[in-house]
């Protein structure tokens, strides 16, 4: 079921620190138009920083960052957003003390007006239109995470990034919300989903990468993750 | 019945100036997490620059306004967020803290420079000599003017926040500010924006209450201050508080002001004059505030602090106090009487600086009071009885001590600005209800008896500066001894990490209060020992500011950097009695250091504070820096070289040439013989400056020493070997900032400090 196109996001020889502790060594990704990518790990192989460099929210200290051909290398994170890269990153991503309207605001621009973007959301997960006055810091997570992947999704995005999505919400919510991501998959936008976890996400995704202490262990088909080599990636087992 | 509406006018008047002030506080503030002490100063400037086009241009009051509100503010704003601020958006928040109160500081000087305090023809507020009735009462149009403007401006806040994209997406970077540039908002363009519009706010109060009060630099600049209370009622989030917290202190304080006129109120209470009790209701207010405020949640995650100090070494301690000392008899020995006067202000100053080297430079708290501690120390020196008896020195430094325990106690739940803050109204209280009262300084003044030591006579110029020498070296070394201890270690744990600090078992409470304690002494020292007649005028706020200012930029953690920013304050007060002409960029030094600061971090100002730290523990470098400056003392002495020429030559010589001995000293052959060619060119020109640049203005003038300074500091930089850096990084906060954001949190719950 590989749907490959060409290439949409490419990591190329990243490496990347924090103040004077480097954490992502050489890593490179490739995620194609169409294809969902799970990108795994254990807690702290640096799987958040790979998405804070994909979305240009942080520099690497090496390589270069391109999206669909594009070397946009050091662009502001607004920028690729305009670009159509959406980014939901850890935690809900949202403005808690902002109404669902306000935070759906957010993602208007030029050519695309406030009540489209509604509509689409709306369409999406109608629950949201019945919360539209309430403070987004007042829904309940699973509402939370449907707001922020429907403010994204409304801008009509090339990429979705999603880290750790499943974090902190009942199965039943997860696989709702995997639900919407495939769909949006089968039309022709790339997913990076990052999941700790291995096995919710593996179902869904094309290819994967699995990462730990900052180097990646395995890149491929996602039908080829096997046991060993998740082990020897979360225990560091070889 | 009529009293009591003109002053509910005169109170909702006075409540819609500090909305409009607070309201514009408040809209930085919640966008760019800057809590901008010089919010005030603004306002100030604008004041100033209206009544120069209005009154002085004669320009008519529509285009005037157009001009300050919509020009003038907006510039200023944008400068202040891009130059100013836009290098630390990643530093602490003592660090932006800082670098706004050295913009606050810069403003006050400039302001001083442009419009000295003489006589001024009045500024007249809108529509003057024409009044309104309300109620059988006449009200001036300007009172009626603020009151519809804080109407407007609240008004259209609200819209601009709620209903307007920019609003939004200011809300937006405020709640998440990476989240927002996720979604496309442009957080820095945002930042600009609140800037420019809290600015004009600024700009408006500041034209409002002059017309009021009249002008004049610090009085304008802290009342418009007080509407820091306001903001802080509204807890620096909510504009509808913070407009309501306004009208509460302009009317709280329009009553009182009714009420002093009354026969039935106390003139004073317990000995105490009560006239000061109005001035002080904002800052009363504020206080109280701060006290009420509920417990601070203590910060998850490492603060970043971009300068930690090594940990002093006891050799180059002892070397650097035994310098001090003999350097101080030797120097004294060759002084004339006035010159030596001048050292020991800058002894005093040095001493002032080094009381926050425990407090801010390793405990990591600000205090904005520490000449305070110093007036408090004067005072109870004067009243002692034994006359300047060594017990009573001692006993002053235990009772200030004590009362800096003490003012800390309700502090100390506080951080970052909110401490700040109340250290700041600390200071005005004292100032206002304390210092002002004339059994405390009679006339005035207080007498300060120097101190009585057997075989010394320390009311002679000579033998007190070599005492007050003594006196900063002991203090100096018992703080290597104090940052070396356990308790040191725990000082700079806390301001690394309270957190982490606290889930060790650290008593943050005792810690933060010794804290205190111990900076209120050393600064008490600063007090007590300055013989003579000394004024409550020496220990306001606004004097406080350039000791913070220049304890951080000297590095606040050193005592050697103390040492060099107690004499760079010094020597404003040397540098004004012999270059008269040069006395007013002296007024706006320490802000602009200050500033430079702000502008990057790791940039120009702490660049020369971590250039001149080689220099402080090289003794070779260090003497021959000082007989330089003693060279061209002694040069403009006899006149061979002129004031400018001095002037010019000091700067070059201090920051340009010095800060690279060291490296000079292990550079060898024919880069050295440059070296030595470039310094002795740019020491050249600049003795002859007055000759060169003959027919250059003044403002030419300042510029050339500038580029004077850089090229020359650079030009040998790049020629020298560079001496590699000494290890920034001490040992002892290993264990500390390895924790991760997620770790911090996991121990945030684990402890309840967040839910
Ligand atoms: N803001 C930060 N400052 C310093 N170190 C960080 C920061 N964020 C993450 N790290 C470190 O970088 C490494 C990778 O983190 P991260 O990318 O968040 O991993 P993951 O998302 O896979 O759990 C970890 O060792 C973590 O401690
Ligand atoms: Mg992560």
């Amino acid at each position: 079921m590989s749907a490959i196109g060409e290439p949409i996001l490419e990591l190329k020889n990243i490496s990347a620190s924090y103040d004077a502790i480097s954490v992502l060594h050489d890593v490179n990704i490739t995620v194609r138009r169409g294809e969902v990518m799970a990108l795994l790990g254990p807690n702290g192989a640096g799987k958040s920083t790979v998405l804070k460099i994909a979305s240009a929210l942080m520099r690497p200290t090496q390589g270069s960052v391109h999206i669909a051909g594009h070397d946009l290398t050091g662009a502001a994170a607004s920028e690729l957003a305009r670009l159509g890269v959406c980014t939901i990153p850890e935690g809900r991503g949202i403005f808690p003390n902002l109404t669902v309207r306000e935070n759906l605001e957010m993602a208007a621009r030029k050519g695309l007006a406030v009540s489209v973007i509604q509509e689409r959301a709306f369409a999406r997960f109608p629950i949201l239109a019945e919360r539209r006055t309430q403070l987004a810091g007042t829904l309940s997570g699973g509402q939370q995470q449907m707001l922020s992947l429907a403010r994204g999704l409304a801008t009509d995005p090339v990429l979705l990034m999603l880290d750790e999505m499943s974090m902190g919400l009942a199965p039943i919510v997860v696989a709702d919300l995997y639900e919407q991501v495939q769909a949006i998959a089968a039309e022709g936008v790339s997913v990076l989903v990052i999941e700790q976890f291995a096995r919710t996400v593996l179902g869904i995704a094309d290819t994967a990468v699995v990462m730990s202490h900052g180097h990646v262990r395995f890149s491929g088909n996602a039908s080829d993750v096997d046991e060993a080599t998740l082990s020897s990636a979360y225990l560091g087992t070889k | 019945m009529q009293q009591l509406v003109a002053y509910t006018v005169i109170g909702l008047t006075t409540g819609a100036i500090y909305a409009l002030a607070s309201s514009g506080l408040v809209v930085t503030y919640v966008t760019s997490g800057v809590f901008n002490i010089a919010h005030g100063a603004i306002g100030m400037i604008a004041a100033f620059s209206y009544w120069q086009v209005r009154f002085e241009w004669g320009w008519s009051a529509p285009i005037a306004l157009i001009a300050i509100l919509g020009v003038l503010c907006p510039t200023l704003g944008l400068v202040i967020d891009r130059v100013a601020l836009r290098g630390l958006a990643q530093a602490t928040e003592v660090t932006r803290l800082t670098a706004t109160v050295a913009l606050m500081a810069a403003f006050i000087g400039i302001a001083t420079w442009i419009w000295p305090p003489e006589n001024r023809q009045p500024f007249r507020g809108f529509f003057d000599g024409n009044n309104v009735s309300v109620l059988g009462v006449n009200v001036g149009w300007n009172k009626i003017i603020a009151l519809i403007a804080a109407v407007v401006v609240a008004g259209g806040l609200r819209i601009l926040l709620y209903k307007t994209r920019l609003g939004i997406q200011m809300r937006a970077v405020v709640d998440d500010r990476s989240l927002a540039e996720l979604n496309g908002a442009r957080p820095a363009r945002i930042a600009s924006a609140s800037w420019a519009l809290g600015a004009s706010l600024a700009g408006l109060a500041g034209i409002l209450l002059a017309a009021e009060v009249q002008l004049n630099v610090v009085p304008l600049t802290l009342l418009v201050i007080n509407a820091y209370a306001a903001a802080i009622f509204g807890r620096l989030k909510s504009l509808p508080l913070t407009f309501l917290g306004a009208m509460a202190l302009g009317l709280t304080e329009a009553y009182l002001l009714w009420g002093q006129g009354q026969s039935w109120f106390p003139e004073t209470i317990g000995g105490f004059s009560t006239s000061g009790l109005r001035q002080a209701t904002p800052t009363i207010f504020l206080f109280l505030l701060l006290m009420l405020l509920p417990q601070a949640k203590l910060r998850a995650g490492a603060a970043r602090v971009r300068e930690r100090s090594a940990i002093p070494q006891w050799n180059t301690a002892i070397l650097g106090a035994a310098v001090l000392v003999i350097g101080s008899i030797a120097v004294t020995g060759m002084m004339t009487r006035s010159n030596t006067i001048y050292l020991i202000q800058a002894l005093i100053m040095a001493l002032a600086v080094v009381s926050l080297v425990p407090l801010t430079g390793y405990a990591g708290l600000v205090s904005l009071a520490p000449l305070t501690f110093a007036g408090i120390g004067a005072v109870l020196m004067s009243k002692m009885p034994g006359d300047g008896n060594v017990v009573s020195l001692i006993a002053v430094v235990v009772v200030v001590a004590l009362i800096g325990a003490v003012v800390a106690l309700p502090a100390l739940r506080l951080e970052g600005i909110y401490l700040a803050l109340a250290t700041g109204a600390f200071a005005l209280l004292v100032s206002i209800l304390v210092f002002n009262q004339g059994k405390i300084f009679s006339n005035g003044v207080a007498e300060v008896p120097p101190l009585r030591i057997p075989g010394v006579d320390l009311s002679q110029p000579r033998p007190k500066a070599i005492f007050l020498s003594v006196a900063f070296a002991v203090v100096g070394l018992l703080l290597v001894a104090l940052r070396r201890s356990s308790l040191g270690r725990q000082f700079v744990a806390m301001k690394d990490s309270p957190l982490a600090g606290a889930t060790l078992g650290m008593n943050l409470v005792r810690t933060k209060a010794l804290a205190f304690a111990m900076s209120a002494a050393i600064a008490s020292l600063a007090g007590a020992l300055d013989a003579g007649k000394v004024a409550p005028d020496n220990y306001t706020f606004d004097r406080s500011l350039p000791i913070l200012l220049l304890a951080i930029v000297s590095g606040v953690g050193s005592i050697g950097g103390a040492f060099f920013g107690g004499m760079l304050l010094g020597s404003n007060t040397v540098l004004a009695s012999i270059v008269p002409s040069v006395s007013k960029i002296t007024q706006v030094m320490p802000g602009l250091i200050g500033l430079s600061m702000g502008r990057n971090p790791n940039g120009t100002a702490s660049q020369i504070a971590t250039g001149f730290r080689p220099v402080t523990s090289h003794p070779q470098s260090l003497l021959t820096a000082l007989s330089g400056i003693g060279a061209l003392w002694l040069l403009t002495s006899v006149d061979i070289i002129s004031h400018w020429g001095f002037f010019a030559a000091l700067v070059i010589w201090g920051l340009g040439i010095v800060p690279n001995l060291p490296a000079l000293a292990v550079t060898s052959g024919r880069s050295r013989v440059f070296c030595l060619l470039i310094a002795a060119v740019g020491m050249g020109i600049a003795a002859f400056f007055d000759d060169i640049f003959d027919a250059v203005p003044t403002g030419g003038r300042l510029l050339a020493i500038i580029v004077l300074f850089v090229v020359v500091g650079n030009a040998i930089r790049r020629v020298h070997t560079p001496v590699a850096p000494t290890s920034k990084s001490s040992p002892d906060l290993m264990g500390l900032t390895g924790f991760t954001p997620e770790e911090l949190s996991q121990s945030d719950r684990a402890i309840k400090v967040v839910p």
